[in-house]
């Protein structure tokens, strides 16, 4: 990537922005973040949790309830409309212009900001040759596939060299396989750029791959915020856990420093009482019956080629779902044993 | 395409052949009346000859009232352009109760019958200054007319695409209000634009129930001289009257319709 395409670092920094729309509950509980220069963040959430809201009073087109403010580096945006707070957006419909060619959607922002024609011409090309559209240049939109759609909201976004970019949902109107080679490339331009970026999604495979950082919300309020691993390995509670992954809930007491669950007693540091546990598929293990601590019967296997997917119902408590090895001959009714690594399991008081 | 063509059955005759009926009802007396406006003695028949001579005299007397026609029509187009457009937007962009009781508001000069919003006119503002007296008297009313052709027409294409993320989108690359309006908003409701403003012209070239009411002698539009010459001239005098009027209109209608299909995205 050329150096020219490198842009600054810019940090966000949100103070007590909260929002209320007219007529309904609040749908932003007053939040302060800060974006560090250069990460990229991604909001991650069921619909109506606030993600897309945060989103639109970073971007300029909602405005925080009074006393919320938005910094831009040092500079205070919370004033300024979109159109003057320089950011770049990419949208979920990707909002081009269908008056406009490829290349005259890319050179809009640069007509505004009054480049001169030669540059202007030499800045669209470059934009349009690095999402590699160059061919299309003279196409319309309507003649666009949906992923050369996605490539070119991105190059008008970035082409005028924003302090921000900002994507809501950019991937959503796509079918799997080209998100997945989208999101690739989204996540290379953004490492290239340097640019700090914000992402909403509500698809975790997303957040997990473009993240440095997750923010995961809820009805409104921040339920977490931390890396990839911190939110896949030690979710702050159980909304958190069960909105990534698959999460395995077990029921257990602890009893003078012993954690009792099914056949078994594991040391324990805790209070007594009964705990809730929380398990990943990948840290229940098969085990012969003698070291196993839950005994089950398989009640599905579903082979998904590197691995193979078990739900077992234990003798008693809810079904749990276990990953084993793709090659695994086990099937619907077997008996199986399972063990449980205490390192790896989360207590829910 | 060989076979289908073949194997035609009798529902294809059947509805080729009230297709042209239909097509021959509407256009068999226009073909008539413009007849009559070329034949030398229409009591007599096409067999007395075809002339000139009626349209020419048409030309010759009623010549002023062909012009004040077009001179209010175009007038009309830049009122309603100029009122129409942005209310249309603003509705568009400002959906709800309030919205909705406007258009209902700018409907009804259409439901009410155009003598009685002549009279309202005219007992309002026929005493102010010389307005009475002025083809901006009729011009007024053929604005109050044709405004409502105009907003729906465009607000149909502007409710038909997603206008307000359009304008985010322009607004995010720095684009302000007035840009946004010009290079994103208004080429993307040209057509709708283009629909309006076909309609605004033909209502205004026809309009008669206002015009005849708000007319003076010295402010005759074409159809309010149509109706003198239908009611005291020979028939052949206001059937060629009846073909000025097709000459005029027609050719509009045709170029208009050209701008509008190249408006629209080729699929």
């Amino acid at each position: 990537m050329p150096d020219s395409f490198h842009l600054d670092a810019v940090p966000i920094r949100l103070e007590r922005c909260g929002k209320t729309f007219a007529g309904s509950a609040r749908a932003l509980e007053p939040l302060d973040l800060t974006i560090r220069g250069g990460e990229t963040i991604v909001f991650l959430g069921p619909s109506g949790c606030g993600k897309t809201t945060t989103l639109r009073i970073i971007a300029g087109l909602e405005s925080p309830d009074p006393g919320g403010r938005v910094l831009f580096g040092e500079e205070d945006v919370t004033a300024l409309p979109i159109e003057r707070r320089n950011v770049g957006m990419v949208f979920q419909s990707y909002a081009l212009f269908p008056n406009m060619t490829v290349a005259e959607n890319v050179a809009y922002g640069l007509k505004v900001r009054k480049l001169p024609r030669p540059e202007r011409a030499r800045r669209v090309e470059e934009m349009l040759d690095l999402m590699h559209l160059g061919e299309f240049a003279g196409r319309r939109i309507d003649q666009l596939s949906g992923g050369q759609r996605q490539r070119v909201a991105l190059a008008r976004a970035l082409v005028v060299r924003p302090r921000v970019l900002l994507l809501d949902e950019p991937l959503t109107a796509l079918d799997a396989k080209l998100r997945d080679s989208l999101r690739l490339e989204i996540d290379r331009l953004l490492r290239g750029l340097g640019i700090t970026a914000v992402y909403v999604t509500h698809d975790q495979g997303e957040a997990m791959a473009l993240g440095d950082r997750i923010v995961v919300m809820a009805k409104g309020r921040v339920a977490q915020i931390g890396t990839p691993r911190e939110i896949y390995y030690q979710p702050a509670d159980g909304f958190v856990a069960d909105f990534i992954g698959t999460m395995n809930r077990l029921g257990g007491t602890v009893r003078g420093g012993m954690l009792n669950i099914g056949t078994a007693s594991l040391p324990w540091s805790g209070a007594d009482g009964a705990v809730e546990l929380l398990v990943r598929p990948e840290d229940l293990a098969l085990a012969s019956e003698d070291d196993g601590h839950l005994g089950g019967s398989v009640a599905a296997a579903v082979f998904l080629g590197d691995r193979t997917r078990l739900v077992v119902e234990p003798t008693d408590g809810p079904a749990l779902t276990v990953d084993t090895l793709g090659r695994s001959e086990l099937g619907r009714g077997d008996r199986v044993w399972l063990r449980v690594d205490p390192a790896r399991v989360l207590a829910v008081p | 395409m060989q076979t289908l063509s073949n194997r035609r059955g009798l529902g294809f005759w059947l509805q080729l052949g009230f297709t042209l009926l239909v097509c021959a009802l509407l256009t068999v007396p226009m073909v008539m009346s413009m007849l009559a406006g070329l034949t030398a003695n229409y009591f007599v028949g096409l067999k007395s000859g075809l002339t000139l001579r009626w349209v020419e005299e048409v030309l010759r007397v009623y010549s002023g009232t062909i012009l004040l026609s077009l001179q209010i029509a175009f007038a009309c187009l830049a009122c309603t352009l100029v009122l129409g457009v942005p209310t249309a937007y603003a509705l568009a962009r400002r959906p709800g109760r309030i919205a909705r009781l406007v258009e209902e508001l700018l409907m009804m000069p259409v439901a009410i019958p155009g003598l009685a919003t002549a009279l309202a006119l005219i007992v309002t503002y026929g005493g102010v200054g010389d307005l009475r007296s002025s083809w901006l008297f009729i011009l007024i009313g053929h604005v109050l007319f044709t405004l409502p052709f105009m907003v729906r027409a465009v607000l149909a294409v502007m409710g038909s695409i997603d206008l307000t993320t359009l304008e985010e989108g322009a607004a995010s690359l720095g684009a302000g209000f007035l840009r946004r309006f010009a290079t994103v908003v208004l080429p993307n409701c040209r057509s709708g634009i283009l629909a309006g403003s076909l309609m605004v012209l033909t209502l205004s070239v026809g309009e008669f129930n206002l015009t005849w009411l708000l007319h003076t002698p010295l402010t005759k539009t074409l159809p309010v001289g149509l109706a003198d010459s239908y009611a005291s001239l020979r028939i052949e005098i206001g059937s060629a009257y009846t073909l000025v009027f097709f000459l005029m209109i027609v050719p509009s209608l045709i170029l208009l319709q050209g701008l509008s299909k190249r408006g629209r995205p080729s699929v």
